[in-house]
């Protein structure tokens, strides 16, 4: 027994605090969410614990106006499919970006915030959110 | 010789301008701005806080330094404004930049200086070679209580000092302290907001402390004002570090590029430690930079540091203070408080 | 080929905020009414499967087959339910109806049921989007509009699909549900009055989304040997199919099309030898506008793509070439998640039957429903016949 997310998330804090997943030496995909077997592959898969480097597109998105009361503080935010460099594909907010400004394709990057937390004496959930590349981040 | 291998800031990009809070409480912001020497001040985003932004400057500082965060082997993050009260904040940004868990780590408070307080500790442990590599961290998401003086003033940001004794881009050629029991400025436990002593914060505290700590300095190092090319006093507000500054005879021109308090106002545990950041990033290898950090209850902490011809090779590849007091969004008041907590009903 | 099992009763509750009754109570009144449909006596009645989401988290109940027999005074038979998201209700007639060609059971009683007005819209939304990957998904911002926004948007990126046949989809099943009397919503809606609806998560609006709903439906079914001793006018099962998907939406190479509904209707056409065109009736799962048009063309009534070219030329009105959601679908009947499933089967039977009164459309020989589990990671085709 656990006080409510302790668990849930102290396993799973390398995969959401810097964006650990696998990668399969066999069929040679990037996969995240981390998995537990290569979907493809199965037995014959090898999978390794890979970090990703945190940059990539905007494959979707959607701008989230009614939500649950843990993000009432930030209505209206973004949320969106980021399609990472490396080939896989994660649901995550997009900040520092006016909800005007974000578009299809949009480069982003990786960056650290507080994703939940349950309520004021719980824990505190952290993990990756992703942000517009900066200028002089060398990541344009 | 120890120094700064690497540094990277952090400053979230949503501010409010003096003179709209200065409206919410009928005064006139335009006077008040001119007065306390900050125009605008920096406002966390309501998902950001104090390992958020500790997080997003170490991973800048690691980008800078090049090195391997499994080589780091201390964690100390200064802060008044901790997101646990029990849980150090170092335990997220260890785990967040990829250290290994082979470290030591430990929150820090000391007010204002905690975070320099870090830089000290992390040098004792660099010197006498305990670790390789320590990372000290100075960053805040400052409280003002609404209506209250400090509210004009108290913002966020955080700086992560990497200090270590290879590919040194600023050495530390000397520190020291100044401490005694003054209480200008405290928090009580279980407190949302700090409360302060008004004017009692000025001459007995801000002023005596950063004062005989720059004195001592410059007596143990045998310099003068004019050894040095930059000057970083601790920037609760505009005015005070200009006030010391004029006290000790420094020329305008030499604390100039460190007020970046006017901007973003007071980071706190960042704050000297921010002016400090926008001086590497522009200063000439060779140039030496005196900087006192200050904090409440009291102390202060001094440091002579000189700019090496690495640190050249270290820029342009991660965001400057400049870059992000650039990045900003206007929020109003009602904004502001609504990311900052202050609706009671919103729990 | 041919009939596999028949469907003997039907039965609906009113769909809608039902503030003075209880998830047992509803469930109860649709299986009541489909029992005297099917004039079939308590004891006959040899299981009892319910399809439902989260009563524990809507309601703070679970083991709703036990509490259903109780209730009913069904005795002791076996009774528990089943849970696939949305889909919930057709995998619940699904095991019935696999139940039944077993052979271990003869007659069941089918129920779909889900009580979501107990709780405050933070936890509705909460819950609602434990359907789709919660720990990789809702945790982090994705409400289940947003995932459906995310769907929206390429489709109108790659497709050209818009605001205004998203809406279109919402005024046909409004108007073809002022003829349901089991509906929340019996009364149209204009197109501006949709176009100009809050927005939930753009470009998915309010009234781009199926509500909040209480209800429950039922079935009898039986084998279709025993089928004629209780009833004239028996409807037929010819094909129950299901396939499944990635649970995250953000797994799939294409969020444009759902590739568990390609394969399941695909499946249940061959297995029933017809062609698309030979259905004379649909209930699509229009949880979202959105995805009443993506189905259109999974299904293959019109090619990828043209989903929305559909509605617009009213090829799936009512007295179109083909009438989807007559009863008014999730966005117009309501959406309790683990009664949809049975509601489409129960909308589908009236219409092979000849009973769906105003609804009704002409010369019905052969339906079928798609039910979804979350984004698409479950979908239940079943084709009806008379």
């Amino acid at each position: 027994m656990a006080e409510k997310g302790v668990a849930q998330l102290w396993r799973k804090i390398k995969a959401i605090y810097t964006i650990q997943g696998d990668h399969c030496t066999t069929c040679d995909t990037y996969y995240f969410p981390p998995r537990v077997v290569c979907p493809q592959c199965r037995r014959k898969g090898q999978l390794e614990k890979y970090t990703f480097k945190g940059l990539g597109k905007i494959h979707t998105f959607a701008i989230v106006r009614q939500a649950p009361d843990t993000f009432k503080r930030q209505i209206p935010y973004i949320v969106a499919q980021v399609e990472l460099d490396e080939g896989a594909r994660l649901t995550a907010q997009i900040v520092n970006c006016d909800i005007e400004d974000v578009h299809i394709d949009m480069r982003v990057r990786s960056c650290f915030r507080k994703i939940t937390e349950y309520g004021e004496s719980g824990i505190i959930i952290y993990g990756y959110k992703f942000e517009p590349t900066m200028k002089v981040t060398g990541h344009e | 010789m120890v120094g700064i291998i690497g540094y990277g800031v952090y400053i979230p990009r949503y501010r409010i301008k003096t003179e709209k809070i200065a409206a919410v409480w009928g005064e006139d912001g335009e006077k008040l701005a001119k007065g306390l020497g900050v125009f605008e001040k920096s406002v966390p985003g309501p998902d950001e806080d104090v390992a958020t932004i500790s997080v997003e400057a170490a991973r800048n500082a690691v980008k800078r330094a090049q090195i391997d965060p499994t080589n780091i082997g201390a964690i100390y993050v200064g802060s008044e404004s901790h997101p646990y009260a029990v849980k150090p904040t170092g335990t997220m940004v260890s785990e967040a930049i990829g250290c290994s868990p082979h470290i030591t780590c430990a929150d820090f408070e000391f007010a204002c200086k905690a975070g320099t307080a870090a830089i000290q500790v992390c040098m004792g442990l660099v010197k006498s070679k305990m670790i390789k590599i320590g990372l000290a961290i100075g960053s805040d998401t400052a409280q003002g209580r609404p209506g209250d003086a400090l509210e004009y003033s108290a913002a966020a940001g955080g700086v992560a000092i990497l200090v270590g004794n290879k590919n040194v881009v600023a050495t530390i050629e000397h520190t020291s302290s100044f401490t005694t029991d003054t209480p200008d400025f405290w928090r009580r436990e279980g407190q949302a907001f700090p409360s302060h002593g008004a004017r009692f914060t000025g001459e007995p505290a801000y002023f005596r402390h950063v004062g005989e700590g720059a004195r001592a300095l410059f007596k143990t190092t045998n310099t003068t004002v004019d050894d040095y090319d930059y000057f970083v006093f601790h920037s609760p507000n505009g005015k005070f570090p200009v006030a010391m500054g004029r006290q000790l005879g420094v020329p305008k021109e030499k604390l100039e590029d460190s007020l970046v308090v006017r901007q973003i106002g007071n980071t706190y545990s960042g704050s000297a430690m921010m002016g400090l950041a926008n001086v590497l990033d522009i200063a000439d290898p060779g140039s030496k930079i005196f900087m006192v950090a200050y904090g409440s209850g009291a102390g202060s902490d001094s440091f002579a540091i000189r700019v090496e011809d690495e640190i050249v090779k270290r820029r342009g590849e991660v965001p400057t203070v400049q870059d992000y007091i650039e990045r900003k969004t206007y929020i109003n008041y009602a904004t502001y408080a609504k990311y900052r907590r202050k609706f009671k009903a919103l729990g | 080929m041919g009939k596999k099992v028949a469907i003997i009763g039907v039965g609906m509750s009113k769909f809608g905020e039902l503030w003075d009754k209880s998830l047992a109570e509803i469930s109860l009144e649709a299986g009541m009414y489909a029992i005297f449909d099917a004039q079939v006596r308590g004891k006959d009645i040899d299981g009892l499967i319910i399809g439902n989401m989260s009563a524990g988290r809507f309601t703070g109940q679970e083991h709703l087959g036990a509490q259903a027999a109780d209730w009913g005074g069904l005795g002791n038979l076996p009774a528990y339910s089943v849970e696939a998201a949305c889909a919930s209700g057709g995998a619940a007639v699904r095991q019935a109806y696999m139940a039944i060609l077993s052979g271990e059971h003869d007659i069941m009683l089918v129920l779909g049921t889900e009580k979501m007005s107990d709780v405050n819209q933070s936890m509705a939304m909460e819950t609602i989007s434990v359907a789709s990957d919660w720990e990789w998904e809702g945790m982090f911002g994705a409400t289940f509009p947003a995932l459906y926004a995310f769907m929206a948007r390429r489709h109108m990126m790659e497709y050209g699909t818009t605001e205004e046949q998203m809406s279109m989809v919402t005024v046909k099943n409004h108007k073809n549900a002022v003829h349901n009397p089991w509906a929340q919503f019996q009364r149209p809606v204009p197109l501006e009055v949709v176009m100009n609806s809050g927005l939930l998560a753009d470009p998915i609006r309010v009234l781009h989304s199926s509500p909040i709903s209480d209800g429950a439906a039922g079935l009898v079914m039986c084998s279709v040997e025993r089928a004629k001793e209780f009833t004239d006018t028996p409807v037929y099962i010819e094909s129950s199919r299901q396939a499944g998907d990635t649970l995250a939406l953000h797994d799939r190479a294409d969020i444009c099309t759902m590739g568990a509904v390609v394969s399941s209707s695909r499946s249940a056409l061959k297995e029933t030898g017809l062609a698309i065109k030979d259905i004379d009736v649909f209930e699509l799962h229009d949880s979202f506008t959105i995805s009443e048009i993506i189905i259109t063309e999974d299904i293959g009534i019109v090619k990828k793509g043209e989903g929305g070219k559909a509605i617009e030329e009213g090829l799936t009105e009512i007295d179109g070439k083909f009438p989807v959601n007559a009863s008014g679908g999730l966005k117009a009947r309501g959406h309790p998640i683990g009664a949809t499933g049975v509601a489409q089967i129960v909308e589908l039977a009236l219409q092979l039957r000849g009973d769906a009164e105003k609804r009704q459309v002409d010369g019905v020989e052969k339906a079928m429903s798609v039910n979804i589990g979350g984004t698409g990671a479950t979908s239940i085709v079943h084709i009806l016949g008379r």
